[in-house]
């Protein structure tokens, strides 16, 4: 039984079926990566594990309970945390702030009015947030205008800014989308990191097949809205199924 | 001090000093000079500088910080002074009992508008709260007429059963506002030399209030909720995504800044016990949405500089007229100064529209973070000159 489990998951977006029968279980503490060519639904996919979208039919259990019918929010604070393909972090804060604002998500819930008491006076928030952008190694950034960052330190702080929730499932959509080499390669060395320091388990959906088997422990390849082969990352290589329907001269050529 | 760090104490205590000798530094010009006219350091103008002040202080909450633009209002603070008058009317003159309901129903009015309202946002929550305040306008002109008093507005009168209180002075007349019986509209002259300063009891309460109100704002700002308030307007996405619900912060910061509109209203009240419905109309709230963008927009001083920029423009350079400008460019050969006075008369006066107007489009063109930004820019080309070789290094930017 896996900490995240899809079954029988149906999306319909008016004449197009964008899911069709999605049975998916993601283990507790492993890497789970999510490939597949444009409009496998890969993203709607994901939109429906965070509650963005909810399925048609089907069922979405996250440790043993349904997220179904629930908001983002809700669903966040169950312990699922999800990274964006453009990084979405609040821009017009300091990178400090940026960090400080999970740390009260995790402590004070969804709401707490807390209008006279000082965000300077919050020692615990500010050692928490000091803490996490130590070991996002930005705590030289931490006056910074989140907005004026780079591409791949934006995606740093998105990632710790995740991580400071404590979650237990990490979603990552394509988080190296639109990449230098260099950041790309960075980006899989903090994940590994992660993955090795914390109790965590990180669902990845990749278009760039480097990142998804430097990382990846088990795959599942999405095509034309249905699975098509769930295995560890050397049997999909090979897999002629995977092959016709995506790698294809990718693989060959590899 | 009172829980602010250095820099927010020291702004506390300008703004504390700038209420305090308000009579003085708005009355530069002797009394009887040329350049009296500039003057606006008397009793009516000054509580409005510092009532708008309160009612921009509020609204810059809401848009300043959370970043919902509303265009209603205004109708706050109506309500405010609909009520504060009720409470002359039936309780007492006392204006404390009138301020007091005056903040709590128009918390309860934003309560129920902003909870509709915010279910929307961007361009569409303008628009729900810009309806609302028509609504309420419209409704006090109509149906609600035995509570507003339609167009006449809602005043005292010689028969009002005012519980504790007489209806009537002994000499037949309509009893005043008073604070514990200090009369808000009493008011000490204090003649020096060519210079009158006026020191109105009603304007230091006024500015009491702001004083207070301002406080609060610069506590909110600075704790958690505002920092809230901040990231939703930031990005609201990253908020639900972060297991933060957006709305209850967004509605708090909607009655808050009702309440603060509210209590604005009833100071109005207070000053001059009458309300209109006039002050719900859209031109009123698209006044304060004027007054902070002005000033700058989620900046702790700007909206309070803002309102007291557009008060003083209405009512000092709405005074122009042709014969002053005709006294002003005598100096010139006749037919010019006809020319002069004929171009320069469209800006001042009725005009004086059309001046603000233009200065709204330059601020807004030039300096988007409003008249503090202003005032940065001139303290950083001062300091730069000052300390030329260390810059940079021991700079740091708080969040503002």
């Amino acid at each position: 039984m896996g900490i995240l489990e899809v079954k029988n998951v149906n999306k319909r977006f008016g004449g197009l079926k964008a899911l069709s029968e999605v049975n998916l279980s993601v283990a507790e503490n492993t890497v789970h990566a999510i490939i597949g060519p444009n409009g496998a639904g890969k993203s709607t996919l994901l939109n429906c594990l965070v509650g963005k979208l909810i399925p048609d039919t089907g069922s979405v259990m996250f440790d043993g309970q349904s997220v179904l019918g629930r908001t983002p929010y809700e669903i966040n604070q169950m312990g699922i945390s999800r990274v964006f393909q453009t990084p979405e972090i609040f821009g017009d804060l300091t990178v400090m702030e940026n960090m400080m604002i999970p740390c009260f998500a995790k402590r004070d819930g969804a709401f707490e009015m807390n209008a006279l008491a000082g965000v300077a006076r919050q020692r615990d928030i500010l050692e928490r947030a000091e803490q996490m952008l130590v070991d996002m190694r930005m705590a030289d950034k931490r006056n910074m205008h989140a907005a004026s960052m780079s591409r791949g330190d934006k995606r740093r702080l998105e990632i710790g800014m995740c991580l400071a929730q404590e979650p237990r499932l990490l979603l990552l959509d394509e988080p190296t989308a639109g990449m230098a080499r260099a950041d790309t390669n960075n980006t899989i060395d903090l994940l590994k990191q992660i993955k090795e320091e914390r109790d965590i388990t990180i669902a990845i959906i990749e278009h760039d097949m480097h990142v998804v088997f430097s990382l990846a422990e088990r795959i599942t390849v999405l095509a034309q809205g249905t699975p098509l082969v769930e295995d560890i990352p050397a049997n999909i290589k090979g897999h002629p199924k995977v092959r016709e329907a995506y790698l294809g001269e990718t693989a060959a050529a590899a | 001090m009172l829980g602010l760090n250095k820099k927010d104490s020291t702004l506390l205590l300008i703004v504390a000093a700038m209420v305090l000798l308000a009579p003085f530094i708005l009355n530069p010009f002797p009394a009887d000079s040329a350049m009296a006219q500039f003057n606006a350091g008397y009793p009516d103008l000054m509580q409005r500088f510092v009532i708008f002040g309160i009612f921009a202080i509020g609204f810059n909450i809401l848009f300043g910080l959370t970043g919902y633009l509303s265009f209603g209002h205004a109708a706050f603070l109506g309500v405010g002074s609909y009520s504060a008058v009720w409470m002359f009317k039936l309780l007492s003159m006392n204006v404390i009992p009138a301020i007091l309901l005056a903040v709590l129903v128009s918390g309860v009015f934003a309560l129920v508008i902003g909870f509709v309202s915010l279910r929307r946002t961007g361009i569409y929550f303008s628009i729900l709260t810009l309806a609302f305040a028509q609504m309420s306008f419209n409704l006090a002109y109509s149906v609600l007429t035995p509570i507003t008093n339609g167009e006449t507005g809602l005043q005292l009168t010689l028969d009002d059963p005012r519980i504790l209180g007489v209806s009537a002075t002994a000499d037949g007349g309509i009893p005043v506002t008073s604070l514990f019986g200090m009369e808000m509209r009493s008011t000490f002259t204090l003649d020096a030399g060519a210079w009158l300063f006026q020191f109105n009891t009603g304007y230091y309460f006024c500015g009491a209030v702001l004083l207070l109100a301002f406080y609060l704002a610069i506590r909110i700002f600075r704790s958690p909720f505002g920092l809230m308030l901040r990231a939703i307007k930031s990005n609201r996405t990253r908020m639900n995504y972060t297991g933060l619900n957006t709305k209850p912060y967004a509605l708090a910061a909607f009655v808050i800044s009702g309440m603060y509109a509210g209590l604005a209203g009833g100071l109005m009240a207070s000053m001059d016990p009458l309300a209109g419905a006039e002050r719900m109309q859209w031109t009123a709230s698209g006044e304060v949405v004027l007054m902070t963008i002005l000033g700058g927009a989620g900046t702790l001083i700007g909206p309070v500089l803002g309102a007291g920029f557009i008060k003083y423009f209405e009512n000092i350079f709405s005074k122009i007229n042709e014969g002053v400008l005709h006294q002003w460019f005598a100096f010139l050969p006749d037919g010019m100064e006809n020319g002069v006075v004929w171009v320069v008369e469209h800006f001042v006066g009725p005009g004086w529209h059309l001046t603000l107007g233009l200065l709204f489009m330059l601020v807004v063109t030039f300096l988007p973070g409003g008249l503090v930004e202003g005032g940065q820019r001139i303290a950083r080309l001062f300091r730069r000159k000052s300390t030329e070789p260390q810059d940079g290094a021991t700079q740091s930017h708080p969040a503002e």
